[in-house]
């Protein structure tokens, strides 16, 4: 029975995980303060639907919470890895960039490391330069692993199934400030990993940005369609593999492509984008990201590492003149 | 001291490190200008390319430990994993064509020496870095209990200098909260790379900081075969009926460089000339031959397993290379392909 209902974004992930719990055994969650429900609330009542068996309260070894994943699903479990926010995943970046997604390849298909790795990432407010940083592209550019980074509840329900039922490590990017979020989510849809969302139809610019920058980018085309620009706009969802047949045929049809991400600009995701675009349909492109510095605490520093609906507008606008 | 143990067993373990000896001797000659390290130049034109480290002199520990291990078993190793992996019940053949890089090898060619592995005899995988393997065999002995696979357990071999690594503590730690089926096996062989463990590790090492952690831990004479295999049987006994994790802690000796072309010129050559006497293959044959058996069995073990290498070394030598498309295969099944 198709069930729809309305939910937050870290609701939504609850429902996604028990879900893929009831259904295989071999689900697993570890982590931090993941017995309470997670700092995020992203956990809520599994440890008590499930038992502290399988939802496992773990020390604060980053480094030993992947590692024991990649036993772990070395060892025939699907362990969701929970590592409270993107920053902190660093402490266990051997553990995956070494060995969860080295291991399929090095050891010549012997081994598979299906294990999903959540790492909450982007400005937390008033948080500064530890607990704010938005690192996909550090991930995107790593053979072996999946890359995802929902923006609605709907499809962090649906790309967080998805990628408990995908074989290869999975790095799951949700942000920070997108966990209250409420949408409608129906059990019934399943979003694949690897297919963009086109959210808006335009003609004059493509748009192409994800998780909570898409917020921005929909405001900002609400403000261009109001003076008679009609964006189209792609919620990539997936950063690897991303979507390349529906964001370049939409270039192919724009002639202009920008991309807009909360992460540094230098050396972002948005440059492998922008540059595919241009090699493949020869349009405009330009990137948004926010300068090159660490994420301030006040909030007027915390404000210029922000990338806001008037500088969406103002880029866009550059790119059609 | 040299405990008894029953004849053909004592063979047994003869077996196991004469054949880890006699493959490492020969990957050895094979790699001879392979690798451009240590103050020496690659001439490009050896068999076993890029780093290749050597357990000569330590195959007791292996040959010991691994005498209570069964396929079901899991076992996580080092980049010195050649002596685990042949203990555990790997194909040595399959182990020369992998050193080759060929597509006959356990990884098909993608791994080579340091990434040696079998899965098919629970053997998952050396490790390149250092400590690596500790949160993994964790990782493994958490799922064996969560699965309840009856009682198989997880051994974790790693070096001495591998504890001076957080990924040690936080697995020691991980072991003993949740009560895990692990042995780890620290093989102390005195050398971390070109520096001395000793005087870079702080406190009374491996055994103290496992006891630090209420983990009971038992050191052995890791050049003694026999040793190791009784000491090992009672801890690997242990783990077998849930008493959680144990250590072992192996005092042995790296008797070559750290990787093949390493003259290991900065060692005081004393100090090898001592560790050669307790050579432990050589003890364990006086041993042998001094409870009875004949001096021609275990000449025949030794040239068994030298035609057994030299066949595995013909054999890798004749086997294909990988297909360069194999360079794009296995890497993911999402998002794979010959995107650049
Ligand atoms: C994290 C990490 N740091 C450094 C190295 C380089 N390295 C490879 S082996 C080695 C020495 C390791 O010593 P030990 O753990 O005692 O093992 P042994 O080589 O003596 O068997 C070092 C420093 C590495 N591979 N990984």
């Amino acid at each position: 029975m198709a069930l729809k209902k309305e939910l937050s974004y870290s609701e939504a992930a609850v429902l996604a995980v028990q879900r893929e719990m009831e259904a295989d055994a071999r689900v697993v969650v570890l982590g931090e303060d993941v017995g309470r429900g997670g700092i995020f609330g992203q956990y809520k009542g599994l440890q008590q639907t499930f038992g502290a068996e399988r939802v496992i309260d773990t020390p604060i070894s980053e480094a030993a919470i992947m590692g024991a994943g990649v036993g772990m699903a070395l060892a025939g479990l699907r362990p969701v890895v929970e590592m409270r926010v993107v920053d902190f995943a660093l402490c266990g970046m051997d553990e995956l960039v070494n060995q969860a997604a080295k291991n399929r390849f090095m050891f010549g298909g012997q081994g598979r490391v299906p294990l999903v790795a959540r790492m909450p990432g982007g400005i937390w407010d008033a948080s500064a330069a530890q607990h704010s940083q938005s690192l996909e592209a550090w991930f995107a550019h790593l053979p072996g692993v999946v890359v995802v980074s929902p923006s609605t509840p709907q499809d962090n329900y649906g790309l967080l199934r998805a990628a408990l039922q995908c074989g290869d490590p999975v790095v799951y990017i949700e942000h920070k400030t997108l966990w209250g979020l409420r949408g409608d989510v129906d059990e019934d849809i399943a979003v694949p990993l690897g297919q963009a969302a086109r959210v808006r139809e335009g003609n004059a610019l493509t748009l192409v940005s994800w998780s909570r920058q898409m917020q921005v980018c929909a405001a900002a085309c609400e403000a261009l369609a109001a003076e008679g620009i009609a964006v189209d706009l792609i919620d990539l969802r997936t950063l690897w593999p991303w979507d390349r047949e529906t964001v370049l045929s939409s270039c192919a049809r724009t002639g202009r492509l920008l991309v807009v991400h909360e992460a540094v600009q230098a050396a972002g995701f948005g440059a492998e984008i922008a540059a595919s675009a241009a090699e493949a349909t020869g349009c405009r492109v330009a990137r948004l990201g926010a300068p090159r510095i660490p994420v301030g605490y006040a909030p007027m520093l915390e404000a210029q590492s922000r990338i806001g609906t008037q500088a969406v507008v103002a880029a866009a606008k550059k790119l059609i003149d | 001291m040299d405990s008894s143990i029953p004849g053909r067993a004592g063979e047994a373990l003869y077996r196991v490190m004469v054949r880890i000896r006699a493959f490492e001797n020969a990957a050895e000659t094979a790699s001879q200008g392979g690798v451009s390290a240590f103050g020496q130049q690659a001439a490009g034109a050896a068999k076993v390319r890029g780093p290749l480290h050597l357990s000569t002199g330590q195959e007791a520990v292996p040959a010991g430990v691994c005498a209570h291990l069964r396929t079901s078993d899991y076992l996580t190793s080092t980049h010195r994993g050649h002596g685990h992996t042949l203990a555990k019940g790997a194909d040595l053949t399959r182990m020369m064509c992998e050193l080759f890089g060929k597509a006959t090898g356990f990884n098909g060619g993608k791994g080579g020496s340091m990434h040696i592995a079998d899965f098919s005899v629970g053997m998952l995988g050396a490790n390149g870095v250092v400590a690596a393997g500790l949160p993994i065999a964790v990782g493994a002995a958490h799922a064996q209990k969560l699965l309840k696979k009856g009682d198989d357990i997880t051994v974790c071999f790693f070096g001495d200098g591998a504890i001076n690594r957080g990924p040690f503590l936080e697995a020691l730690n991980w072991a003993r909260v949740y009560e895990l089926p692990v042995l780890f096996v620290c093989e102390d062989n005195r050398w971390s790379a070109t520096t001395a463990s000793g005087p870079m590790t702080a406190g009374d090492g491996a055994s103290a900081r496992a006891a630090s952690m209420d983990i009971a831990a038992t050191q052995v004479d890791g050049n003694d075969v026999f040793a190791v295999h009784e000491t090992a049987a009672r801890l690997v006994g242990e783990v077998r009926v849930g008493g959680g994790p144990r250590l072992l802690h192996a005092l042995t000796y790296r008797v070559k460089g750290h990787v093949s072309v390493d003259l290991a010129a900065y060692r005081d050559p004393a100090e090898l000339a001592a560790a050669l006497e307790t050579d432990p293959i050589a003890r364990a044959r006086g041993h042998l031959l001094s409870t009875g058996i004949a001096a021609a069995t275990l000449d025949a073990i030794e040239n068994a397993a030298r035609d057994e290498v030299d066949t595995a070394l013909a054999v890798a030598d004749a086997a294909p290379w990988p297909d360069a498309s194999a360079a794009f295969t296995d890497v993911q099944t999402i998002g794979a392909g010959q995107w650049h």
